[in-house]
């Protein structure tokens, strides 16, 4: 099979990349605007980080020692708007880029010219987003969730430009589904039939599902506020006989699909990385590909589980409550699929590895306090402490970002042709798990203690805490320049990388050279 | 300058006093003092223990895939990879645990909404950034502050033992009474949080929300705000005194005269030395949060009131600003929220302070006027 390939690439040959500037400006290739994603996902990691960083230094000790309370606000802000928008859905993308074409077998994305755009839309909105920062009255700094009315009636006169950044985005993830929808269903390769395709091509699959289903509501609930800013309507406006609830209802509809907007695919590359270094196949394939399916489709009905406390009918408030807690019973069997794929397996723990099972164990306490939140007459005294940021975090950083960095490592041989650094990448690891644990874990206690979120000074009995999460976040963050100096030190060189680098992985994308040729499968290979 | 190199010092001063004078190692949620709270409590411990259960064997599985299973102690894989019954098993078990757990959660839920019946309603309204509590029965209300002084909050003082959790009038409320909560909010969404009494209502401008609780303990229970509401959001705690029914009725009776008492301040004459005091005091109470002490603000969404148009301008206009705010602007009307007397001291003060010395005048008596003529 790769016989095949190799002669057609020769013959194709003077179809390499531009020189210059031009090569990324113009990009229409998936490895290039997928290593653009990644890079682009990993500056804003960086930026948003710094911001936690401001953040966690001011919640070092009670008192106000380093920003005000306004500034605080808009910190905590961008530093969710950043990692949502900026860090974790980019990131996604480029994996979908760069992997999907090399494990269905296509030549590329299916639709090249607007994988441009949808990518040079998103330095263009995060310009414009943190451009907020220096304009008169600051940042947006009514939270990443911007409930109105703090967000319309109250907010800084950058909001205007906030919401304008959001469009923006929602364009370029619309478009990015768009191109996932288009590429999966049409470009794979003969043979390969749905229910044979990698679990991260089918998770991609509906996490674009998800995408166009949801980012046109949260353009549809900034456009409201846009209205209600500017052209005189009251949407979210009691006094005008709008109402502030209408806006959680309509965000919520968005945001919750979004949180598995953010997981989906990190599911799909740990039930790619998991079998690979068990060296058995993955365990429940197909009832994998439906509790993905299952859990993407209660994500619609479950958004009120973030406004117990608006004050919903009772009757409403059991309904989200029953469904919220359904969503464990599809979560439960991805993760007893993936114990069971370890399970009398021949293990070894590379990099990738280690993320991978850090990610099953972390997550699956995030969704033990998920379980917890979805109680409502507990969330009672949950909601809005830190109990939540505990529990958000646990998902998003072991979840979402250590299934990046699994990915990042298990397909870095496939980029650049060399081997990472397997030494620095433990310490890398190492590091972020004790790190994270130590920034994350004390939350859950603050929060049951009784700590508010989103507050830029606290009561006394919370100091102990707070001070040992600030020194986890402060080990967390530094720790990321290493992955940055790994990933530099792989580019530039390193052991060269077989074509196949993990003995245990399967699928096309290693039947393909490392690095991976400009052009790969311009003749669709045969799947049996 | 001098401010920043105070809070250095105390930062690094503040270092070891924080770990041990103030060690508090809270690790639970309060089982509370409401049979509410205690349910919740209740429920919160079942669904731990299901949590942990769950995560013994599920961990306790793949530990021992990590330790046993591994390629370097020479374990061959296995191949197996499908197996209906176990996937049909996983899928059933943790479904009847969710049901189990259901049940006595639909019960406690049906409880907290039942707020027939209550002994005594209170409306709760949550501003930027203080709580007003009226008394519907009794015809009376009061705003609750923060009480930390700005020097502990930047560091210029020690701490006190209820830093941020201290308000300057208590909601005080009688033990052994369903106390009704009518929860509304007059400028953006706040959360009314006690975590004793096992009570978190959003205050939503335009709705009303409802809860309540029958507090059994005499004591003092303090809460905050758990809903972003701006700036000060992290400044507005809640205190609850929760006291024995005769001395609730005794506090009642002081509240009715105390506002009995200042309807006779608007009619006594003022002198401007007085109202200057009176304003001071009530500015830095009610309008320091955004316009600073000092009057300089935080331009541009809180205006600096020092040398400012209005302030040094026309009285009609200040007054106007005051009393029915400015819309779509933070500036609230604060018309209704204070009595005549503060107004007045406030706008005198503000006319005086800073160098504004335009030498202006406004009595309660004046003040209260041009409020009826503007209705």
């Amino acid at each position: 099979m790769s016989a095949v390939i190799d002669t057609h690439d020769t013959e194709h040959a003077h179809h390499g990349p531009a020189k210059g500037i031009r090569r990324w400006l113009f990009a229409t290739n998936h490895k290039d605007i997928g290593t653009m994603y990644l890079v682009f996902s990993f500056t804003m990691f960086l930026l948003g980080g710094s911001m936690a960083m401001v953040i966690r230094s001011e919640l070092f000790q009670p008192g106000l020692q380093i920003v005000e309370p306004e500034f605080f606000n808009q910190m905590t802000t961008m530093h969710g708007l950043i990692m949502v928008f900026g860090a974790v859905m980019p990131a996604f993308v480029g994996l979908a880029n760069w992997m999907i074409p090399l494990m269905i077998g296509a030549p590329d994305m299916a639709l090249p010219r607007m994988n441009n755009w949808s990518f040079w839309i998103l330095p263009a909105a995060f310009a414009l987003l943190v451009s907020t920062l220096f304009m008169d009255g600051g940042a947006p700094n009514f939270g990443w969730t911007f409930y109105a009315p703090l967000s319309t009636t109250y907010g800084p006169p950058s909001t205007t430009f906030f919401i304008f950044a959001i469009h923006m985005m929602g364009i370029s993830s619309i478009m990015g589904g768009i191109n996932v929808i288009a590429t999966i269903l049409n470009l794979r390769a003969p043979g390969m039939t749905l229910m044979k395709m990698p679990l991260f091509v089918w998770t991609w699959l509906i996490t674009a599902f998800l995408l166009i289903a949801v980012m046109p509501v949260l353009a549809g609930v900034v456009t409201m506020m846009l209205m209600d800013i500017h052209f005189g309507t009251s949407f979210f406006n009691a006094g005008g006989g709008g109402d502030p609830v209408l806006f959680q209802h309509v965000f919520w509809f968005f945001g919750h699909p979004e949180v598995y907007i953010m997981i989906l695919p990190a599911f799909g590359a740990v039930s790619e990385i998991i079998p690979a270094f068990s060296r058995k196949p993955l365990f429940g394939y197909a009832s994998m590909v439906y509790a993905v399916g299952a859990i993407a489709l209660l994500s619609f009905v479950v958004w009120a589980h973030h406004m117990f406390t608006v004050g919903m009918p009772v009757a409403g408030q059991l309904f989200f409550m029953y469904c919220t807690m359904l969503i464990a019973v599809p979560t439960g069997v991805k993760v007893f699929n993936w114990v069971a794929t370890m399970f009398r397996g021949s293990l070894t723990f590379e990099a990738p590895m280690l993320f991978a099972v850090a990610f099953i164990i972390l997550f699956t306490i995030g969704g033990f306090s998920g379980l917890m939140l979805a109680i409502a007459p507990a969330d009672f005294q949950y909601h809005d402490t830190y109990f939540v940021v505990a529990h958000f975090h646990y998902v998003l950083v072991p979840g979402a970002i250590f299934g990046i960095f699994a990915s990042a490592y298990f397909w870095l041989p496939k980029w650049t042709g060399h081997m990472y650094d397997e030494t620095l990448a433990k310490t890398h690891f190492w590091m972020s798990f004790i790190g994270m644990n130590m920034a994350f874990f004390p939350m859950h206690f603050l929060g049951l203690a009784g700590m508010p979120r989103r507050i830029p000074d606290y009561a006394l009995q919370f100091a102990d805490f707070n001070m040992i999460s600030s020194i986890g976040a402060f080990l967390f963050g530094t720790t990321q320049l290493l992955f940055l100096y790994i990933v530099v030190k792989c580019v530039r060189g390193g052991e060269k990388a077989p074509a196949k680098p993990w003995d245990g992985a399967r699928g096309l994308e290693w039947t393909v050279p490392s690095p991976a040729p400009f052009h790969t499968f311009a003749t669709p290979p045969e799947v049996k | 300058m001098r401010m920043t190199a105070l809070r250095a010092g105390t930062l690094l001063a503040g270092l070891p006093v924080s770990g041990s004078a103030l060690a508090d190692w809270t690790v639970n949620m309060t089982p509370g003092v409401t049979s509410v709270s205690r349910d919740i409590y209740g429920l919160h411990m079942t669904i731990f223990w299901v949590c942990v259960v769950i995560g013994i064997v599920v961990f306790g599985v793949m530990f021992w895939s990590i330790f046993a299973h591994r390629r370097s102690k020479g374990h061959k894989p296995a191949n197996f990879h499908e197996h209906t019954w176990v996937e049909i098993l996983w899928t059933i078990v943790p479904f009847l645990i969710l049901v189990a757990m259901a049940i006595p959660a639909t019960a406690t839920l049906l409880r907290m909404y039942d707020t027939k019946e209550a002994d005594i309603d209170v409306k709760i309204t949550g501003y930027q950034w203080k709580w007003h509590y009226d008394f519907l029965n009794e015809k009376f209300g009061y705003f609750s502050n923060l009480a930390t002084p700005q020097e502990e909050i930047h560091n210029l003082a020690n701490k006190n033992e209820h830093y941020l959790l201290q308000v300057d009038e208590p909601l005080v409320l009688p033990v052994g009474k369903k106390i009704r909560f009518l929860v509304t909010a007059n400028d953006v969404i706040h959360s009314w949080w006690v975590p004793a009494l096992g009570v978190k209502k959003d205050a939503i401008p335009g709705y009303i929300n409802e809860t309540w609780a029958e507090i059994d303990e005499p004591g003092i229970y303090r809460g905050q705000c758990t809903e972003l509401c701006g700036k000060n959001h992290g400044f507005m705690p809640i205190v609850v005194k929760a006291v024995p029914e005769d001395e609730y009725q005794k506090w009642v009776q002081d509240k009715v005269a105390q506002a009995e008492k200042v309807r006779e301040l608007t009619s006594k004459d003022w002198t401007k030395d007085e109202l200057l005091a009176r304003g001071e005091k009530a500015y830095n109470t009610t309008c320091a949060a955004c316009h600073q002490p000092d009057g300089s603000g935080a331009p541009p969404t809180f205006p600096a009131l020092k040398g400012s148009p209005v302030a040094t301008g026309p009285l009609e206009n200040h007054l106007h600003t005051v009393l029915f705010g400015v819309k779509g602007t933070p500036m609230q009307a604060f018309g209704e929220q204070l009595s005549e007397v503060d107004l007045a001291a406030i706008i005198t003060y503000e006319r005086n302070a800073w160098g504004n010395n335009t030498g202006d005048m406004v009595t309660p008596k004046q003040l209260l006027d041009y409020k009826q003529s503007q209705q």
